[in-house]
Parts: C-alpha cells; structure tokens; sequence
C-alpha cells in the first residue's frame, strides 16, 4: 500500500516537472545563499584563529618599547635575570611580486603551544639555517624567490614566517627585536620588570591582534544578508509545496478513503519533502560553495585592507560547514511545508474536491497581518529609541523590514481599490477587481519582491553615500603628494635631513600604542601645518582648534573614538598616557579604521615621547615623481616604501570597492531569487485561472488580450511593490547608516539620496517582472478554445 | 617530580646533542690529515697540548662541548643529596656569529637527587646574544640566570674556585666549590679515544672539589657539603656508527682516590678509564681493563635501567657494587638518561655519580 501511495503522490511530480524544478531551485538557491554566507564567515574566522595561534595563542603578553624596537641586548638581559621572555621580529618587505610581514622567531625560547611549534619542530636545525614557510598563495604571490620558503596552511596569507636571525637581516634590523613575549607562567622572587626595564610597556594579551573581535561586525552584516537571502528562498518553497498541496487534494481525498491512514500519508507526505531536501540541500551546497569561492578573494581583500586581517583567497572544505547547511535547508523546508501538513491533518476525509487558494480566508488574514505589522513597527520603534549594540540594530532592521512586508498587502489592496473606484469600463473594473481578488495568493511572492528591491534600495543608498563621502574625504586626507616609510630609525632621520632640501614640505608621522578611554588605540603626532589647517577634515571642533592642537592644549580625536566613548569636543577630557587628561579640542572622520585614534601637536608628542621613530613621511611637492627618483637614488628604498599620492588613493578606493562588491552581488542574487518567488507565483496562479478567465474569453475577450491583461496586471502589481518599497528601503538605509555603521565601525554618513539608482533598480525589476509574467501569459495566449471549453464540460 | 610536556622544538634541538650517543653524521676521521670533518668541524688531535686558561673556554669549531660538574653531597639533616649542573654546547657550523646569527647552540641541565625524589630542569638558547656561552676573563659559563662562575683569586687557575646556581620550577640550588686537587687529564694527555674506530675526545677533569652551599627544595632549604667532579670535553665525532650509549662512573674513594671509567654499548663494549691519585697523578685505563657488569635492572621511566653495578679493574685490585641514591634518578628532560649518586662498597668504599644514556 505504501509503495501505491508514494507512487501516487510522486506521479504528481512526473505531471508536474516545472514545479519541481522550482520547488527545489527555491530549496537549493535558499540553502547557496545562507551556505555560502557561512562558508565565507567560516573561512575568514579559521583564518584569524590560524594567524593568533601561530605564535602561541593569544595568551602571551607582549614586551614593547614607545620607540618601535628593542636592542637584542635587552633579551639577554631580560632572561639573565630569569625572565622567560621570547624575542619576535616582525615587518613589511617587499619579497618577489608582493609585499609580506616577515615573522622572525626564535624557536629555542618561543612559548609552547603555538601551532609555528607544530610547524619548526620537525626541521627546527633547517629553520636555523635559514628555512622559512609561507601560506601556499602567498608563496604563489611572491613568485621566484631566493629564499629557501615552504608552503604551510598554518601560517596566515602574507606572513612569512621564519628564524629571528634571519628576519633581522631581511628586515635590516641586525642587532634589534620588535618586541618580547612573555611566556604565562613565570617563576617566583623575579625583579619586577618595571625596575628591570622601566622602558619597556608590557601589553595584555587581550590587546594584541583580536581579530575575530574587531571582524565581528563585518561577518554579522554578511550573516544578515544570508538570512534575508534564505528567508526570500523560503517563501519559493512555501508557495512550491502549498501549490503542490492544493493540486494534490483530490488525490489525497482519493487515497485516504481508499484506506491509507491520515498518520501514514502525513509521513509520506514528509518523508518527500525530507527526500527533496537533501536533493536540493545537496545542490545548494555546492552552488554555495562555488559562490563563496568566487566572492572569498574579494571578501579577503576587504578584511585585509579594513582590518589587517590575514584571509587566504582560496577556500577550504570544511565538513561541519556542509553539515550545518544542510540542517538549515532541513529545518527551513520544515518550516515551509508544516502549514500544508498541518492543513493534510485537518482534512476531512470527504472534504470537497475542488482546488481552494489557501489564502482565500482573505481579509480576516490580511487583517491579523496588519496587527502583526503593527506590532513589529511599534517593537522597531522602541529598539530604535533605546537601542544600543549591533545585535539591537540588526533587530531593529528585521522588525522594521517585516512591519513593512506584513502591512503590504493591505497598502496593495487599498490602492488596487482606488484603482477600482477609479475605473471606467468593464474591463477595466474587471481588471481592478480581479487583481484584488487574486492578490492574497501574489502577496507572499509580492513581500519576498518588496524584501529585495528595499535591501537593493537600502544597501546602494548606504554604498553611494558611502561613497560619495568617502571620496570627498581622502581627497582632504591624501593630500600630500609623496609618502616615505623609512625602514629603521637611523634611516629617518637621514630622511629627514635629505628631505628638508628636497621636497616643499615635510610632515613626519610618528605615532605609539596606547589605550585610549580604555580601548586599544594609536596617538598620532601632528606637526603645525598649512597643510592639515587647510583640509584636515573636521566634524566637530573648539574654535581656534589647530592654534591650540599646536600648542599642546588639547587632543584631536577619530570619529569612533568619540562615539564610544562620548567625549564631546569643549567639554571632555581624554586620559593620555603620561600626560593624563587632555582637552578634546575636536572630532575628525577616519573611515576604514577600526580602532580608536588621536591626535596631539607635535611639540608636545615629542617633548613626552622623545625616543619614538619617525615611522613615515608625508611629502608635498610640485614634482612628486622626480622627488621619489632622487630618493630612490639617494636611499635605495624598495617601491614599496614609496608611495604617490595617486596610487595610495587608488588603493584606498580598491579596498572601499571590493568591500562592497560583496553586497552587491548578494543584491543581485536576492533580486534574482525574488524574481523566481514572483514567477512560482505566477504560474500556479495560472493554472487555477482558467477558470476565471473561460467565461470572459466566452464573453467576447481574446486570449491576447487577455494575456496582454495578465502581464499588465503582473507590472502594477510590481510597480505597486516598487512604489512600496522605496520608503522602505531608504528607512533601511537610514538605519543602516546611522544605527548598524555606527554600531558596527564607529562613524555616522550622511543619507544622500541617488534617484538615478532607483531607476535603474526599476528597470532590472521591471525585466524581472515580465521574465517572470510572459511565460504564464504565454501559455493563457496560446490557449485553444477546446482547452478553454473544457472548463465550462466540467462543471467547474 | 612534575612531568611537564616539554616542546616538540626543544625536542629535536635536545636531540642535537645525542650526537654523543647516536652518532649519524659523517665520518669521524680525520679528513685526509686535515683535521676537520666533512662539514668543516675540528677534530681533535693526539699530542696536541691544551692551553689554559684559553682551552677552560668554548671551542666554537668543534661540534659538541661540555662543562659538567656532579657533586656529592650531605645535608645538616644527615640525608644524602646529588647535584648536577651542566651546559651542552652544540654547533650547527663551526665557529661563531654575533647576534641571533650564531650557529653555537646552548643546552643548560640541573639535577638535584633525593633518596625518594628526582628534580630536572633544562634551558635553551643560542649564543651571540648574550643568553647563553662561556667567557674566559673572567671565566662563566652561563644560561639564562644559571651560571658556574670563577671566583678564584687571581692568577689562580678560573677553575680553583667556582660558585654554582640553577633553579627549576620547583627547586634550586647555589653551591661554592673549592678545588682542593690539580686538574687531570684523560687518555693520552687529554686526547681521549672513545672507540676501536679511533673516534677521539678532548677530556679532562678538576675531580677535587670540596663543596658547601644550600639546597632549596620544596619542603624548604637545606645546606650541605660534600665533595665534586667537574668534566670537561669536547670533540666533533665522539661515538662509532654501532655505538648506542654509555655508562660513566666518577668513584671519589674514602682513602682519596679518585677514579673515573666509562663503556660505551656497541657491536663491541669499549671500555676506558682513569686512576687518580690523592695528589692528583693520573693513570689511564686501557680498553678491556676495565669491566662492568650490571647487577639487575629496576623500571625506570617505562624501560629497564641497570641501576647496580659491579666494576672490577683486576690489576688494580678494585672491585666495588654500586648503590644509587636513587634509582629512579631519571633526567626527564626533552632528552631523557639516568643520572645520579651512589655510594659503593667492596674492596673499597665511598661515594660516586652514574650516567647511563642509550637505555
């Protein structure tokens, strides 16, 4: 009986092979999004835990000196004294095609339990020999080499690691070490460091290079998109499987009173859908994996630009990955098909055979839609006047989306009622209330097409603003011309007095590490300059800041720093090391920092720090490209320790666009997917339309027009949703710029708004519409009078 | 005593200085009457005369060195105690770098033996930098904050007087050595074979060390006096393809004689030794005469050490048993071997220190 049964209900399938084939795109593009999302997180996070476990984990504080680097001497004494103290050498280097961090250890005094133990152990009088490794791409970037590197997963992209020795010689810093970790565990009665090496700073572990925490934002913005995006796949597979339901009636009628108990259909019944799951579940996968592959080298781009943070471009298959998709899949078409076995459930044997629209309770539902959407708009409210956290904003954004999505078919309906009230004609107010009529069972393909032209909306109006501000900004920041970054501090200050002479202006950069209102920071050095009075971007100042900036009065602050901590220019003060609590004198934009920053006047910098190097320099000159030729000449600097201004905002203006070439292709695949929604949609409606629109064809209307009517129909319906959705979408991106950024990077944009854009989006929807609308419309076209007869032979 | 994991790296660095007793590379012989190894090391060579104080030094072109001091020792709570500090040197290339360039590879270990308790502790570094090495004016040999430094008056040999210091992670112990006897040299003038293949090291010893210091354990310090034996060696290629590991004993007798005798396992058992007078005359002991016999074994860190021992030496008119301290007196350490005191009886009787590697 069983095996009747499912043969029974699987023919359905074999009649029905586009349904299928949608079902299980809706599945399979559904579980691509989320999977792929998650296999780009995945990735990105093994990476950060690759780069904190090389040397150790981040359990090891660190030794630092204000003034960039150690003497080697200090080592020794340091361990003399019975200090279990490593040293590292660590630095930027042009090697082959590329530019690496060069990673110098010392093996025989490093702290247990870094996996570069796992990696040295084996080879360890070859490492002192000279033997070095690297990630697998990163040798492939390097290209030909002279140095004897090994490829190894376990080191992060674009390090490469090796003997301190070595390092030093590349790095040309013989005879001095970036800094000191200091093994957990130490033993008792030591001189304390502090009378030891009063010089020296020692770090905390927690604030060494926690990735994973200042990435978290980034990788929760990605999580988000993929929700949305399995969420818009689901609502294909709700309406797959309710279609299915609905055709399948009169074939359960038939089966339960030919004696198959109602439990054992329901379990056939799931038992199919699990089997499509997986089917589906099994081609998502790999299409998700296919799409992170090809988004992982952008995604990389933008952690390693944003954030430092090391993310191979290749993309490893992790098989808890592939398992915690496929649960999702499972658990969504559950989710999905449960109101049509809950219907099966409550089916009465001799229920009618007809074909019913599930949604045909109307406007009860759509009422208790409403009051949901009123529910969530007031919950959206509140989030949005008391909110804080990311966790709060993106809360924020789900409610303020859903309010939107419910309460659609309600503006739908009141204006497709104006529309009738304005109608004239017969046909026309057929149309107006025949659209009405058929709008509960478009709704849920309607709010899946209002979810992804609002994101579309929302998200290219925070990217443009984003944009337009950002490119305003680094022309007032990357003003000077040509930047040099010496490599050791005896070759600074030959470049400072070379330079002096050579070029119009030199502005030295020096900076040190410090906590600033209790976040890991930098404090930067500026001198008194026409260049910075002049374009320095401000957001927020005293008056007279850059008189009292140069008089050591006070403290410049970035943007992030002063929306953590609130400290209001005039009136805060912020605790410096040292020098204890500064005025705030003003605020200053420094998008694509993560961390917090200020800035003091140079003189005061120097007379509080005097032994800090000049880590680079900023150069104007009327002739950039002859200055970096004569000290090219004159110092030998590698390409890479030179830069024009040209190329540093070229480079700034890649990582900005790669950072939201992600987004945008999520956008397109989510356009795409509520494209599919709209089309499932459509044709199921055709095939129950035949029977509404027989007697209009009886009545005098041809099959052209009538199709003509339907495509018409389907373009109001989706202007409607359009019209819809631009308020919806720029209240998206207002809370995408002024809760998620600020919450998730530390600066507020303004909201601009880029009309252009919309017109565009109107058009890719418009054809979206109408691949989805034709096909069915098609069909109604081509229909022949024994078809349309037919309708009326059977009594319908 | 703990048994703390110790570090893959330091591992395979420790196994540099099994070199003693798994011999791999190369070939130990002379290269054509050059002198050097394969690889460019020294090798040393019959008749030729050490200098001191330069030869108390480090000799950067030769593969291994060490400073090896054993005490014996009692404590003012009438318990016996056995000390050993030592610092391995070993060369990665002949000669010396400044800096983290330097080939010279430093392994420093400390022993400290109870009747029911073993304490060890190690330290690695690299030379150049200042962690670790040997200097000659004035003389210490160093690692991290352990050291055997000279406090002898000057113009006196460095050796005359020492102060030794290590700490582990659970004790530590500082002792003050005066020698009360001339340094003897092994072999033939210090040139001392090791195997049939010809296989030679540079060895000699101070073995006339009164010692008086304090002991910190973990139930407290103790101080004690005693007596120790201080060896020195270096070589490039000390041990035969065949040869697996060794037994040394250094015997300090009750009427003053000191004796020290040594087999290394093999194909064929090669045995060695010295008889030292109390006023410091020095006989050496051919190969065969000499014999050790192994009296049962006792499990010791999972395998079976011969921890008794019975030395004969016939025409001498010794033979002697030995009794540890300690059985269990294992160095567990990235390199693992068996060191500890005795005390022995038969012909004689007094007290002694036994290395066993290889087991």
């Amino acid at each position: 009986m069983t095996r009747a049964a499912l043969q029974a209900l699987l023919s359905h399938w074999v009649r029905s092979p586009f349904q299928l084939a949608m079902l299980l795109a809706g599945l399979a593009l559904a579980t691509a999004l989320w999977s792929g999302v998650q296999a780009l997180n995945t990735e990105a996070r093994t990476a950060y835990a690759t780069a904190e476990s090389l040397l150790g984990g981040g359990n090891a504080a660190r030794l630092t000196a204000p003034a960039g680097q150690i003497p080697e001497s200090e080592f020794a004494r340091l361990r003399r004294a019975g200090w279990d103290v490593s040293p590292v050498v660590e630095g930027r280097m042009a090697m082959g095609q590329t530019r690496v961090t060069v990673l110098g250890i010392e093996p025989l005094t490093a702290p247990a339990g870094g996996t570069s133990e796992e990696l040295v152990a084996p080879d360890v009088t070859d490492f002192l020999a000279g033997l070095g490794f690297a990630h697998p791409q990163t040798l492939d970037e390097i290209g030909p080499r002279a140095l004897d590197l090994r490829p190894s997963q376990a080191v992060p992209v674009g390090t490469v690691l090796m003997d301190i020795a070595q390092a030093q010689a590349l790095l040309d810093k013989v005879g001095f070490i970036t800094h000191l970790t200091l093994a957990p565990v130490q033993r008792d009665g030591l001189t304390p460091l502090a009378t030891l090496a009063p010089d020296l700073r020692l770090t905390p572990p927690e604030d060494g290079a926690d990735l994973a925490g200042l990435t978290d934002s980034f990788h929760l913005n990605l999580t988000a998109f993929g929700l949305l995006a399995f969420a818009v796949g689901l609502f294909i597979v709700h309406s797959a499987v309710g279609l299915a339901f609905e055709q399948r009636r009169t074939m359960f009628r038939t089966l339960r009173a030919l004696g198959v108990p109602l439990r054992h259909l329901a379990l056939l019944l799931a038992a199919e859908l699990a089997l499509f799951a997986v089917l589906a579940g099994v081609a998502g996968l790999a299409l998700g994996y296919l799409m992170a592959a090809s988004l992982l080298p952008d995604v990389a781009a933008t952690l390693r630009g944003l954030y430092g943070a090391p993310v191979p471009g290749a993309l490893q298959f992790n098989p808890a990955w592939a398992a915690a998709g496929m649960a999702m899949t499972l658990a969504g078409t559950a989710l999905a098909g449960a109101q049509a076995l809950w219907q099966l459930w409550r089916l009465p044997v001799l229920a009618p055979a007809q074909p019913r629209a599930w949604a045909h309770a109307g406007m009860r539902s759509l009422r208790l839609q409403g009051g949901v959407a009123v529910v969530l708009a007031i919950t959206a409210v509140i989030l949005a006047q008391t909110g804080g956290g990311l966790v709060t904003g993106f809360a924020l954004l789900a409610a303020a989306l859903l309010a939107a999505a419910l309460i659609m078919p309600l503006v739908l309906a009141g204006a497709l009622a104006l529309g009738q009230a304005l109608a004239r004609g017969p046909v026309a107010q057929w149309f107006w209330a025949d659209s009405r009529q058929n709008l509960p069972r478009l709704s849920l393909a309607l709010m899946a097409l209002l979810l992804a032209l609002a994101t579309n909306i929302g998200v290219g109006t925070m990217v443009s603003s984003f944009r337009t501000t950002f490119i305003g900004w680094l022309d007032l920041r990357l003003v000077a011309e040509v930047t040099v970054t010496p490599r050791t501090p005896s070759e600074a200050s030959a470049l400072q007095d070379f330079l002096q002479d050579h070029a119009d202006a030199v502005l030295p950069t020096q900076r040190m590490d410090a906590r600033l209102a209790g976040q890991p920071g930098q404090i930067y050095a500026m001198k008194d300059h026409a260049t910075f009075r002049d374009s320095w971007p401000l957001l927020d100042a005293v008056p007279q800041v850059w008189d009292r900036l140069a008089a050591g009065e006070g403290v410049l602050i970035n943007e992030q720093l002063f929306r953590r901590a609130g400290l209001r220019p005039g009136t805060a003060m912020l605790d410096l090391p040292e020098l204890g609590g500064v005025p705030v004198l003003g605020v200053y934009p420094d998008y694509g920092n993560p961390r917090a920053q200020a800035i003091i006047g140079q003189d005061l910098f120097r007379a509080t720090w005097p032994e800090t190097p000049i880590s680079q320099f900023a150069l104007r000159s009327e002739t950039p490209q002859a200055l970096i030729a004569v000290i090219q000449d004159e110092f030998g600097l590698p390409s890479g320790q030179i830069t024009d201004q040209a190329q540093a905002k070229a480079l700034s203006m890649s990582i900005f666009e790669r950072t939201f070439m992600i987004t945008g292709a999520l956008n397109v695949l989510t356009l795409s997917i509520a494209g599919i929604a709209l089309f499932a949609a459509l044709v199921t409606l055709s095939g129950m339309r035949l029977v509404q629109l027989a007697p209009l064809w009886a009545l005098g209307l041809t099959t052209r027009r009538l199709a003509a009517l339907e495509l018409a129909r389907a373009l109001v319906l989706a202007g409607l949703t359009l019209l819809f959705a631009l308020p919806v979408g720029l209240m998206l991106a207002q809370i995408l710029l002024a809760v998620i950024n600020v919450q998730a990077f530390g600066w507020r944009l303004p909201l601009q708004l880029f009309p252009a854009d919309w017109a565009r989006l109107a058009l890719w929807a418009g054809l979206a519409v109408l691949a989805a609308a034709v096909p069915p419309a098609y069909r109604l076209w081509r229909y022949g009078p024994n078809q349309l007869l037919r309708v009326f032979a059977h009594e319908k | 005593m703990k048994n703390k994991p110790y570090s893959p790296i330091v591992g395979r660095i420790a196994a540099l200085f099994l070199l003693m007793i798994t011999a791999t590379q190369g070939h130990a012989q002379g290269f054509a009457g050059l002198g050097t190894t394969a690889d460019g090391f020294a090798v040393p060579e019959r008749g030729r005369a050490l200098d001191f104080p330069q030869d108390h030094g480090a000799h950067p072109d030769y593969r291994i060195e060490w400073w090896y001091l054993t005490a014996t020792l009692t404590g003012d709570d009438g318990h016996d105690y056995g000390v050993q500090w030592t610092l391995f040197r070993s060369a990665l290339q002949p000669g010396d770098r400044a800096g983290f360039a330097s080939p010279q590879i430093w392994m420093g270990h400390a022993g400290l033996t109870t009747a029911d308790n073993h304490f060890a502790a190690e330290k690695f570094g690299r030379g150049g930098t200042g962690q670790a090495g040997v200097t000659l004016d004035p003389f210490a040999a160093y690692i991290d904050d352990w050291h055997m430094r000279s406090r002898a008056d000057a113009g006196a040999d460095p050796y005359d007087r020492l102060d030794i210091r290590a700490t582990g992670p659970d004790f530590a112990f500082d002792l003050d050595a005066q020698a009360q006897g001339p340094l003897v040299f092994h072999g033939d003038q210090g040139y001392s074979v090791k195997s049939f293949d010809g296989q030679a090291s540079y060895y000699y010893s101070q073995p006339f060390y009164d010692i008086s210091g304090t002991l910190h354990l973990p139930d407290g310090p103790v101080s004690v006096t005693g007596q120790g034996w201080l060896d020195r060696e270096w070589s490039s290629q000390p041990l035969s393809d065949d040869q697996q590991g060794w037994d040394w004993f250094s015997f300090a007798f009750d009427d003053g004689h000191r004796m020290m005798g040594f087999q290394l396992r093999g194909a064929q058992v090669f045995t060695a030794g010295t008889w030292i007078t109390p006023d410091g005359a020095a006989t050496p002991l051919p190969a065969g005469a000499l014999q050790f016999t192994p009296l049962g074994t006792e499990r010791v860190a999972g395998r079976d050490v011969p921890v008794r021992w019975r030395v004969d030496w016939p025409d001498g008119g010794v033979s002697v048993t030995t009794e540890p301290l300690n059985p269990q007196a294992w160095m567990d350490l990235s390199v693992g071997y068996w060191e500890g005191p005795l005390r022995f009886s038969g012909s004689h009787t007094g007290r002694g220190y036994l290395e066993m590697t290889g087991y």
